[in-house]
């Protein structure tokens, strides 16, 4: 008991793993932190910097290859046990056991944990009120939606107070609604019972909530400071743009970010471009990048002076595939003629109706993008949009073809990226572009022109293995792969999920760019604020369109102002619109 | 130190529950746990069988006699034996090369004469695409003829020496009547113990780590020890019908004779039992992927039970390499012990050194499974 009034110390601590490429590197580098104690502390950074790592060295289940790390005035990789007797640890992917009810892995870490039958029963009751999970206690793990596994792992991991309570990442792929009731369970259990909590995540506005905040980038710690002090890095560096009427934010953001030399990072904002100037980049300079457009300073927030460290720290490394053209105004958006037509598409599986009734079009040209929670009917919708589930009734037009007779033409029409890479590791990006261009059916010569256009437009190197890409590389052979055949329409489902803040501003501009193009784009995310670079959004709850318009239309309809961010937005919309169900079932 | 006593059941018992109901609750389980080894019981015990029943062969009378009938009559008594009388040789050869016959007796013009010189001959030819079902045919063939001498030399009456070959009479032990079964069936034992590690057990720790639940199970108190014998637990239970399964269809279903202590079977079995599920549980801990684990379990244990156990072919006839990967089978060293005491008796000294070289196995699996489960995800 060295340094009492922290948690956790650590000192010089390293910890090498072995890449895929075979090479070692470090996945923490030299760190050295002290975390107080009665705090809520976020450990953030982008994936792959290293955050879970540190987590499990805290948890006593990585050896550090160098350092010291106390936990609770204990030498971790000497007396891991005795840490792991009094902290609560929920990793990830909390490791629910599915096949079991929803009381019964209660029960199993309580005896694990060896909680006294009398203070269990109290304990249990204020967890399945607060997970609002009473009803369910009977119900198998595996048959609950993400939203639900991750509460009731919270609830597993919590089925004890603990004197540490670590949380890795516990709103990763989760839906807003979900994401906010576990921080509302969270913030109950702080207060009532004076946790110390480490938590990491890559989203700021729960990184805001904390008292002490450390961001982390490739295994080394950048900043460390309460939110306020982080946010102040950014201060008078932080403007807003409105773009020239007419003209879609994205094409404004895309300008700017392609500016890396003035503009540190730039995003679409509420029908306006949200940016960040570099220091040495004065109002002047600004001018002369946005002759005609009129900006303003803005209230700096921690994701600002997020952004700013991780582009100092990362240097050109996030930098966008060079060949996206200029963005300008797009000329040829079509004539606004819709290529896909969807009309009371229903489909059910047995006496579940995973999408109800829905309608809706999209113009050629259009980014048009799906959201909702897990399980709401994204990826159902999606998968009959690209011919891959047949519908069960309903209209359904794709580039001018009716789904229902000529899917196999629809689909020359079509590219696919889906969410996992399902491209083949073990060839190299030549050979894989080659096999997809051999499955389009490609003629020859024209599989060989359009291998080197795609190589080029998305910056790739041919012998590179497929298998060892960074992530965001992966994401590109895919889209690459899913263009070869010169698609009229994209269909991208959650391309942004695992990769880091840098990447997916590339992403998108690269997406901006092909809509640019006359590429019609379909995308679903559940990154909420990506539902800005699209012309419109569908909100879809429960297999039901609650929401479709313009990112402007859906805050409108959801009782907001420019302001709100799409993250409100969308709570608000599916919160009415699930009152409205339970006033109607009410009334009948 | 009492709380810790107490503490260690409490997680025990919660660890056993648990794994008992994802046992129960997966029915591929209970399928390969239980019916797949009633399955194998059935088709070895009745389908599998080394013995001829009724093999066809062809006798050719070239010297129609009453000497040579009398030599081949035994034929005709034999159980094993449903001789066809055909007229000639090249009929009879076609026959074989068809497979309609599996041998052919000849009985050449001259035999009456030769016999009478003391150089009576009989041909026979056997079909040698199946080699064990030839040698047993054969040896059949053999007794039968030889039978027919011995009543030969009865009717000569005593001292009255006939001249003819000196009667060979061999004698089988313990399995008196060569009955596969007999064999089988206790072999068949190993086979459904080894059957249970390599298929269900192998599956279990690969599954929490593909899962990732063993992550969460690690940052609590449970020890490594704690989560192995939970794991054995449910399978040990399931693992103990099949031997009931096994001994009761061995007596009432196949009637192999148990002539040695069933009480021996019985804890030697349940050995075996654990040292086949600590295999498994080790193959799983170590390979961390389910596909993996019962790729190798079944190169790595089911496979050379069955090959190289001692079930179908004798380990001395191996080659010394094979032999000595042979010797390294906990199997191998159950087998000859069960196969023992099925048959020959409890051999006291024979079952001392079989079971403690199980025991040594289990001991030395049962620490490495522990290591792999020692709580730490490098």
């Amino acid at each position: 008991m060295t340094d009492t009034g922290f948690t956790v110390v650590a000192q010089g601590l390293r910890k090498v793993f072995v890449a895929p490429d075979g090479k070692p590197f470090d996945a923490i580098d030299d760190l050295s932190f002290r975390i107080r104690a009665g705090t809520l502390t976020a450990l953030t950074g982008p994936d792959g910097a290293g955050k879970t790592t540190l987590m499990r060295m805290m948890a006593g289940l990585l050896r550090p290859d160098a350092g010291t790390l106390q936990v609770l005035g204990e030498d971790v990789s000497l007396r891991p046990q005795a840490v792991q007797n009094r902290i609560s640890y929920m990793p990830q992917r909390f490791g629910l056991y599915e096949d079991l009810s929803v009381q019964e892995n209660l029960d199993l870490y309580a005896d694990l944990h060896g909680v006294p039958m009398e203070q269990r029963r109290e304990r249990f009751s204020r967890m399945l009120e607060m997970t609002d999970m009473a009803r369910f206690t009977a119900r198998p793990a595996g048959k609950l939606s993400g939203g639900m596994k991750q509460k009731l792992g919270l609830a597993c991991t919590l089925v004890r107070s603990p004197d540490l309570l670590l949380l890795d990442e516990p709103s990763v792929g989760v839906d807003p609604l979900s994401r906010r009731d576990l921080w509302t369970i969270l913030e109950q259990l702080i207060e009532g019972e004076n946790l110390s909590v480490i938590v990491s995540t890559a989203y700021m506005d729960e990184a805001a909530r904390c008292t002490d905040v450390f961001v982390v980038n490739r295994g080394r710690l950048l900043a460390e400071g309460s939110p306020e002090d982080l946010s102040h890095r950014a201060k008078g560096l932080t403007y807003e743009a409105a773009p020239p009427p007419g003209m879609p934010a994205r094409v404004l953001q895309a300008r700017l970010i392609d500016a890396p030399d003035r503009i540190v990072d730039a995003v679409p904002r509420g029908g306006r471009v949200w940016f960040i100037r570099q220091p040495d980049c004065d109002e002047a300079a600004l001018r002369e990048l946005l002759p005609d457009t009129p900006f303003e300073p803005r209230t700096e927030e921690l994701e600002d002076a997020f952004m700013a460290l991780l582009r100092e720290h990362d240097g050109d490394s996030g930098k966008t595939a060079e060949h996206a053209p200029a963005a300008t105004v797009p000329q040829s958006k079509g004539d606004g003629h819709p290529v896909i037509v969807v009309r009371d598409l229903v489909r059910r599986f047995g006496d579940f109706t995973a999408v109800a009734s829905t309608s809706f079009s999209v113009a050629q040209g259009e980014i048009f993008g799906l959201l909702g929670p897990n399980g709401a009917g994204k990826t159902t919708t999606f998968r009959m949009l690209c011919g891959l589930l047949p519908a069960t009734s309903g209209h359904l037009e794709v580039a001018g073809l009716n789904l229902r007779k000529a899917r196999a033409e629809a689909r020359g029409r079509i590219g696919y990226v889906s969410q996992k890479f399902a491209l083949y590791g073990n060839l190299t990006v030549r050979e894989n572009l080659e096999f997809f261009a051999g499955a389009y059916g490609l003629p020859r010569k024209r599989a060989h022109a359009r291998i080197e256009a795609v190589l080029k437009q998305f910056d790739l190197e041919p012998g590179a293995v497929s298998g060892i890409l960074p992530v965001g590389y992966k994401q590109r052979l895919a889209m690459a792969a899913g263009l070869l055949h010169e698609p009229d329409i994209l269909f991208l489902d959650e391309p942004t999920s695992g990769i880091d803040p840098m990447a997916r501003r590339a992403f998108w501009r690269t997406i901006t760019a092909l809509a640019q193009d006359g590429v019609t784009i379909i995308v679903t995310t559940h990154f909420m604020e990506e539902a800005e670079y699209c012309d419109r959004i569908a909100i879809q709850d429960d297999g039901r369109m609650l929401a479709l318009g313009t990112p402007q239309q859906v805050r409108e309809q959801a009782g907001g102002d420019r302001a709100m961010d799409m993250n409100t937005a969308f709570i608000a919309n599916v919160e009415q619109s699930r009152a409205a169900l339970a006033r109607k079932g009410e009334a009948a | 130190m009492t709380r810790g006593m107490s503490g260690f059941l409490t997680r025990l018992i919660a660890l056993i529950r648990k794994e008992t109901r994802q046992m129960l609750r997966d029915r591929s389980n209970l399928m390969v746990g239980l019916l797949l080894p009633a399955a194998l019981i059935l088709l070895f015990g009745y389908g599998l069988s080394f013995d001829v029943r009724d093999a066809p062969v062809a006798v050719v009378l070239e010297d129609r006699s009453e000497t040579a009938r009398d030599t081949v009559a035994g034929l005709s008594g034999s159980p094993y034996l449903a001789p066809v009388a055909v007229p000639d040789m090249g009929r009879a050869v076609a026959l074989l090369r068809a497979h309609t016959v599996d041998a052919i007796v000849r009985v050449p013009v001259d035999f009456t004469a030769r016999k009478a010189g003391g150089e009576g001959r009989i041909q026979v030819l056997l079909n040698g695409y199946d080699a064990t079902s030839a040698m047993t045919i054969g040896t059949y063939i053999d007794g039968a003829i030889q039978l027919s001498v011995l009543h030969d030399q009865d009717r000569m009456g005593p001292g009255m020496d006939s001249g003819s070959t000196l009667g060979l009479v061999q004698r089988v032990w313990f399995n008196a009547a060569s009955i596969s079964t007999w064999y089988l069936v206790p072999g068949l034992l190993v086979l459904v113990i080894t059957l249970i590690g390599a298929f269900l057990t192998s599956l279990l720790i690969a599954r929490e780590w593909e899962r990732g639940t063993l992550e969460s199970l690690f940052v609590t108190p449970v020890r490594p020890l704690e989560l192995v014998m939970a794991k054995l637990a449910p399978y040990m239970v399931i693992g103990a019908i099949d031997v009931a399964l096994c001994l009761a269809s061995a007596r009432f279903l196949f009637h192999v004779p148990i002539r040695g202590s069933l009480g021996v079977i019985i804890v030697s079995s349940l050995l075996y039992l654990s040292v086949s599920l600590m295999l498994g549980l080790l193959i799983s801990g170590v390979t961390r992927n389910q596909f993996a684990a019962s790729q190798m379990a079944m190169l790595a244990s089911f496979m050379p039970a069955t090959m190289l156990s001692g079930f179908v072919y004798d380990i001395r006839n191996m080659p010394t390499a094979i032999r000595a990967i042979s010797l390294m089978l906990p199997a191998t060293h159950f087998m000859d012990l069960i196969k023992g005491l099925f048959l020959a008796g409890t051999v006291w000294p024979l079952v001392f050194k079989s079971c403690g070289i199980l025991l040594l196995y289990l001991v030395g699996l049962g620490f490495l499974t522990t290591r792999t489960l020692r709580k730490r995800l490098d």
